[in-house]
């Protein structure tokens, strides 16, 4: 490779470069003592995250390869960035006053959710099967000890340890799924896959399961059942931010490689996972939807509603063509803006002696708090996909491109599960609302973390009121390298 | 000369009175506030309906805005003879509403008008929209504010009869938006409704959507055997909740089947008209039976309800303009009669704190003037001629009787039940010995209840005796109606 090549590469992923450093930087800062520590670190960690945004906006003229084609930035990964540096600055955001609270405000918290976003963003670039891995491991290493951050707290260890050996196992399926691809095809790239899968008919066992164990391992990573069981524990165990944090960007990144695999590499036999695909999207909507019933935590309860969504951001890879793709893209940014606010509202609960984690907390919360109720109103009626909030807009364009495949049948048992699910968004409006108060609410306001509700607020209004924006970057965004 | 946005102002003045209200800090000006804006509201229809061109049935005062272009969606707005009717009516309950709710609500004054004025919006774009997109976004969207309505400030049971009211309803559109996905496919990438209009459908295409959208608008409506949302949310809902429901929301399933069902899928609404019309019939003998049962003065509105939007379904799948016209007259003249009927129970429940049949008893000595206005409205519920109800019911029954004889004899068994329960609901409310309810002594009408009533009182009569100029409206939109759905 000369000297060019390398340059090139370099430029090419200075976002994630900027990242890592910055991790590192952060990492050193935390080592000096200083009364203002928590305010710095969080400074310089958004500054980091403006730093490799601005670095991605320069690059977003043309799409660009580096490493030998095996690292991308063309559209398609830059939504997925510009989705995952959103949803990052919001988070760090909204952690000051909760790690405060919670007596956890010290060192590498911050360099943590630096590494994983890094790790998400060469997930979202990456074009070969091993870049890939590679980002998707950094990742999930920085959230197993971001999962297990409220060490004073049995469930936070329970769920560091649970996400870890699932992590792992299927991490270590992905592989084996991929090795197996490789030695059929000879080729981890995802281009040179499809090519090579297309070239020939592959009908023989090995690749079938070679598939099984591809899907089996991206399955998990969005939490789709049956590999859902880490989900609720997890989220619920983690500390709130962390839980945001991993509910969104975390599954925006593994539907982004979701889609480069399934749609662009794996499209030659789509034969072979697609029936699979729909079975685990329809139960992943219908276990999410009617588990999330019975639960009296919030945090599993939206461990649940998640799982569901997870199901129905599936039914756009079903779909399959271009409004399919663009249709996951788009779910997935409207997703991290209504989830993210409804996390923001769990953190806002959680003060002092209170932990705010109880679904029955939130009784009579508007008859004191009119504004941050009307707030989580929106956030929950979004979940549940009622217009005109952008939940519902989400859904309709995923029903779009279901419909246009002829998947009706398909979209009516996908309606008739988000029914369910709207039960258990509209019970918190409804203890919000139509309960008196047992206690007094005090909020852990903080103008960061009123900030982060404002803009939730705004893009699960704003998205919904005028979505044609975001469609239209959505569809432009779609890489173009797929089969149909 | 740019033409005023008429339609739109009628829409979104409501929803651009809700941060005026915010302001608002005293419970009083928050109500002043809120009759002013629905008032001026009404002006607005009002003047819509005098400058509607009642000799033609196209969409007239048409508005149209690029939405969301990629997917064809569009803002478009517009109303023929039918809608503008309907936007008159709803334009009209509005601020029957706010009147209603004057002193019955005394808790989150704001928050409640506030609900009311976004219902109002809502409710509009709903007779408004020219786009199914955006149809189903004001169509859907409803559900929040009315929910709101009966869970918060509805009766004891309120929020079990929020739930039953929310999950039935959205069950039902859930079917609906697949449905309406499938028309837009099939007819070419558009949501423009009278676009959709000019498509011919296979066969099968309209069956399976034409069941869907069965579904979505039986909930509404409601009808036999999805009707049991109703009682419980009217029981529940305040007054001002139970008029909208009443008056408006019922309307919009029998619209839905108007604006939707008949001309965009003729052939599966000719094919499966006996179904609707068993379901009708049903609805209005099982409705009339259920109200001559009820002790509740709301339940029994509400059964009555069932039963006399049978007589509507009912007219509307005879297809023949008599048919047609009395169900939409019909339509209507429920929204005022029903309306009516609620605002007084409400009236006299805000005196006593109950809503017992057994528990009045001689109102006639008591409160003359409220038994006069309750005497007016039953007797046009039960279409006694002279009322609005009798020319309503009088077009649907020729109607029936036109299509088939077993129809028309059933319709004139629920014409016959809907005098028993109103007349035994005056023999014993208001007639008889006078029963003592509670300590203090009972008051008659004041002057802001009178002015609630009288627009009401007025449209009985009118319609009553002359209804030429409501036919007048409905004539050409609906006999193009007729024409889409018999094949011309």
């Amino acid at each position: 490779m000369d000297k060019q090549l390398i340059i090139q590469s370099i430029l090419v992923s200075s976002p994630e470069i900027i990242v890592i450093f910055g991790a590192c930087l952060t990492l050193l800062v935390a080592l000096t003592k200083n009364k203002h520590q928590m305010a710095i670190l969080t400074g310089l960690s958004l500054t980091v995250v403006a730093a490799a945004a601005s670095a991605s906006v320069m690059l977003s003229a043309t799409t660009q390869t580096a490493y030998g084609g095996t690292f991308v930035v063309d559209g398609f990964a830059n939504f997925f960035k510009t989705v995952i540096y959103l949803v990052t600055a919001l988070t760090l955001l909204m952690s000051g006053r909760y790690l405060m609270e919670e007596g956890i405000a010290e060192g590498e918290y911050h360099a943590l959710i630096l590494f994983a976003l890094s790790g998400m963003m060469i997930m979202v670039s990456g074009r070969d099967l091993l870049v890939i891995y590679m980002g998707l491991e950094l990742q999930a290493l920085a959230f197993y000890v971001l999962a297990g951050y409220l060490r004073h707290d049995p469930r936070s260890n329970e769920a560091a340890l649970k996400y870890v050996i699932l992590g792992a196992v299927s991490s270590g399926i992905f592989l084996y799924g991929f090795s197996l691809v490789y030695g059929l095809t000879g080729t981890t790239e995802l281009t040179g896959l499809s090519q090579a899968l297309s070239a020939e008919p592959f009908s023989e066992p090995a690749l079938i399961l070679a598939i099984i164990f591809l899907v089996t391992g991206l399955i998990f990573k969005v939490g789709a059942v049956p590999f859902h069981m880490w989900v609720p524990d997890v989220y619920e165990g983690a500390p709130t931010p962390i839980t945001a944090y991993l509910s969104v960007a975390s599954k925006a990144a593994a539907f982004a490689i979701i889609l480069r695999i399934f749609l662009d590499a794996l499209s030659p036999v789509a034969g072979i996972w697609i029936d699979a695909v729909i079975a685990i999207s329809v139960l992943t909507m219908a276990i999410g939807s009617f588990v999330a019933l019975v639960q009296t935590n919030i945090k599993r309860m939206l461990a649940y509603s998640s799982i569901a969504h997870a199901g129905f951001a599936l039914l756009g890879i079903i779909a399959g063509d271009q409004d399919g793709v663009a249709s996951v893209m788009l779910y997935l940014l409207i997703y991290s803006f209504m989830n993210l606010g409804i996390f923001a509202i769990v953190v806002m609960m959680r003060s002092g002696d209170v932990r705010g984690d109880k679904i029955e907390d939130y009784a009579g919360l508007a008859a004191i708090h009119p504004i941050w109720a009307l707030l989580t109103l929106i956030f929950l009626f979004s979940l549940a996909g009622i217009p005109p909030t952008a939940g519902f807009f989400a859904k309709f364009y995923i029903l779009v491109a279901l419909v246009q495949k002829g998947y009706v049948g398909l979209a009516v048992i996908a309606v008739l599960l988000s029914a369910v699910a709207a039960y258990f968004y509209i019970r918190i409006v409804m203890l919000m609302y139509m309960k008196p108060a047992s206690r007094r609410f005090t909020l852990a306001l903080t103008p960061a973390l009123r900030l982060v509700l404002i803009i939730a607020g705004i893009g699960t209004v704003g998205i919904g009121l005028a979505p044609s924006w975001f469609l239209d970057q959505a569809q432009s965004a779609v890489f173009t390298n797929y089969l149909p | 000369m740019p033409e005023l946005p008429l339609l739109s102002l009628i829409i979104f003045l409501p929803l651009a009175g809700v941060p005026v209200l915010m302001l608002l800090q005293n419970s009083m000006t928050v109500r002043w506030a809120a009759l002013g804006i629905t008032v001026a509201d009404f002006l607005l229809a009002t003047w819509s309906l005098l400058a509607f061109d009642p000799s033609t049935h196209a969409m007239q005062f048409q508005e149209n805005l690029d939405w969301v272009p990629t997917l064809g969606i569009s803002y478009a707005v517009g109303v023929d003879g039918i809608s503008v009717l309907f936007v008159f009516l709803t334009a009209l309950l509005g601020w029957i509403c706010v009147l209603a709710s004057w002193v019955a609500i005394d808790t989150r004054v704001k928050t409640f008008m506030i609900t009311l004025l976004v219902m109002q919006t809502l409710m509009l774009g709903v007779f408004c929209a020219l786009d199914l997109f955006m149809f189903y976004v004001f169509w859907e969207a409803m559900l929040i504010p009315m929910y709101m309505i009966i869970g918060v400030w509805g009766g004891s049971n309120r929020v079990y009869a929020a739930f039953k009211f929310f999950l039935y309803t959205l069950a039902g559109s859930l079917l609906f938006l697949v449905g309406i996905l499938v028309l837009y496919f099939d007819g070419g990438r558009t949501f423009d409704i009278l676009a959709l209009m000019e498509q011919k459908y296979d066969f099968s295409v309209q069956a399976w959507v034409f069941l869907a959208f069965l579904v979505a608008f039986a909930v509404k409506v409601p009808m036999v055997p999805v009707h049991t949302w109703l009682p419980d949310a009217h029981v529940q809902a305040p007054t001002a909740g139970s008029i909208i429901l009443a008056g408006v929301l019922l309307k919009m399933g029998a619209y839905g089947f108007l604006r939707f069902s008949l001309p965009m899928l003729p052939d599966a609404s000719q094919y499966f008209a006996p179904l609707v019309v068993a379901m009708s019939a049903i609805a209005i003998v099982y409705g009339g039976f259920l109200a001559l049962a009820q002790e509740d003065l709301k339940k029994l509105i509400a059964y009555s309800s069932v039963s006399h939007m049978g007589f509507v379904t009912l007219g509307l799948f005879t297809f023949n303009a008599n048919g047609l016209n009395g169900a939409v007259l019909q339509m209507f003249n429920h929204g005022i009669t029903t309306g009516a009927l609620f605002l007084f129970v409400g009236l006299i429940y805000e005196r006593t704190h109950t809503r017992q049949i057994a528990d009045y008893g001689g109102l006639m000595k008591i409160v003359p003037i409220y038994t006069l206005f309750l005497g007016l409205f039953s007797l046009a519920s039960m279409a006694v001629p002279g009322t609005n109800g009798f020319v309503g019911e009088l077009l649907v029954l020729s109607g029936a009787f036109g299509a088939s004889m077993i129809t028309g004899a059933v319709a004139i068994l629920g014409a016959m039940l809907g005098a028993a329960y109103m007349l035994r609901l005056i023999r014993r409310v208001a007639l008889g010995p006078v029963v003592e309810i509670g300590s203090s002594p009972l008051w008659d009408l004041s002057s802001r209840e009178i002015a609630g009533t009288l627009p009401l009182a007025t449209f009985v009569f009118w319609v009553g005796f002359y209804p030429a100029p409501f036919l007048e409206i409905l004539g050409p939109s609906l006999d193009h109606l007729l024409a889409q759905v018999t094949g011309r």
